[in-house]
């Protein structure tokens, strides 16, 4: 089990969602991926994405103007 | 076994209820939507405060959600540069490649089910809904072109249309398809009703801005004022945003209209020469294109025409280059008169 940092400060969705779906790509079931971006619409988009495949959303906040998104990656 | 399917799902109604259709009848199926950099999800509601009421969600995803498949979302910025600069088939009544663009779409979604172990393609066309990719003559042109032939299942038209692969394989049974056709929506209406959906999407025209006159006319001004038609995604977002104005063919000026748009252009600061007045509230402007020294005091009168010091006598402007110097020019706004309504893209 490991934790892993993305950042997708700058982009506009969907693109925070398919840097998401690349990380995930390459992690195991039981890690951790915090993401951070700077497009508001990422807290919909991005635990959206996750629900559907299946991966756990622990946290999607908005802090100073950013959100972020904590996942736990389960096997798909 | 278990047949596996991917559908092509824009996040209207159309390949929803196709999706649907499908797994009714027992297929595995999964979503796939591919970004072009024109598609109309998303961003927009992430610029523009007026939009923010509206669903902030990205359809594709609600889509899946409602149906509680899997989504994959592709990114095909630069494979999608040769579907729109080099049309096979031309452009519709904007700059949309519609016939050229669903045959790659399809082209994709081939290439992604022989990596993936799938085994066909749904999409929500009906025959004869669109004036270019869905009429009757042009569908068996993207199986063709796109390389998947007979695995590509149009569930909501199956019944007008030749039995496919998976039918006559027994996969999915034809009773089970649909015989839509033309540009009405009552059948899809009525379909979406019997499946308990609501609250879908209704895209007007198009899935993405290319259906759009106004974005097309400043996609082909960008183009005539530049060496070549090559684009970066940079670039396609920019004619999103902003009133684009162009007083000299060497530059054009992008006014932000609001905060959102303000706030979405301040992250271009470092990549733009750039103004504001400071005398008075104004919008930022950026410059896009190589204006010169002589062309600075049209540029400062411009802007100055946009914020609240219009009809002062003087207004003082801050521009600011790439590498985070400034200086400041004193300027009496532009009269509405030596303002060409031409300049506007
Ligand atoms: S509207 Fe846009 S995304 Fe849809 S088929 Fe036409 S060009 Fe492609």
């Amino acid at each position: 089990m490991s934790e892993h940092e993305l950042d997708a400060r700058r982009m506009l969705c969907p693109m925070p969602v398919i840097k998401v779906q690349d990380a995930i790509k390459d992690l195991h079931s039981g890690d951790i991926l915090n993401v951070v971006c700077s497009d508001p619409g990422a807290i919909y988009d991005v635990p959206a994405w996750s629900r559907v495949h299946g991966h756990q959303v622990l946290l999607a906040e908005v802090r100073d103007e950013e959100v972020h998104i904590q996942i736990k990656v389960e096997a798909s | 076994m278990q047949r596996k399917a991917i559908s092509l799902i824009s996040g209207g109604l159309d390949s929803m209820l196709a999706t649907k259709a499908i797994m009714d009848q027992g297929v595995h199926v999964e979503g796939i939507n591919f970004f072009t950099g024109f598609c109309v999800e998303g961003h927009t509601h992430a610029i523009r405060k007026k939009d923010q009421n509206k669903p902030r969600r990205n359809n594709a995803l609600w889509v899946a959600e409602q149906l509680g498949i899997k989504m994959h979302i592709v990114d095909v910025i630069e494979e999608y540069k040769d579907v729109l600069l080099n049309p096979k088939h031309g452009y519709g009544s904007n700059m949309n490649p519609c016939l050229d663009c669903k045959g790659f779409m399809v082209r994709k979604a081939y290439e992604w089910i022989q990596e993936h172990g799938f085994d066909f393609i749904i999409t929500g066309e009906v025959v004869g809904q669109r004036p270019m990719s869905q009429r009757r003559d042009t569908m068996p042109v993207i199986q063709r072109e796109s390389g998947a032939g007979d695995l590509l299942v149009r569930p909501l038209s199956a019944q007008n249309l030749p039995e496919t692969l998976p039918e006559r394989e027994g996969w999915i049974s034809r009773e089970g398809l649909y015989g839509f056709s033309g540009r009405g929506r009552k059948p899809q209406i009525a379909l979406a009703a019997e499946y308990g959906f609501v609250d879908y999407a209704q895209p007007a025209g198009g899935c993405c801005f290319l259906t759009d006159k106004a974005y097309s006319d400043k996609l082909v001004d960008m183009w005539q004022h530049r060496s070549d038609r090559d684009y970066e995604l940079d670039d396609i977002m920019m004619l999103k945003v902003g009133r684009h104005i162009r007083p000299r063919p060497h530059f054009k000026l992008i006014v932000a209209r609001e905060e959102g748009e303000a706030k979405f252009m301040e992250g271009y600061r470092r990549q733009f020469r750039n103004l504001h007045a400071i005398s008075h509230t104004g919008p930022l402007v950026l410059i896009d294109g190589e204006a010169t020294d002589d062309d600075l005091e049209l540029v400062a009168r411009i802007c100055a025409r946009f914020g609240q010091g219009k009809e002062a006598e003087q207004v003082e402007v801050q521009i600011n280059e790439i590498d985070g110097s400034s200086q400041t020019l004193k300027v009496e706004p532009i009269h509405p008169d030596d303002f060409p309504e031409e300049w506007y893209v």
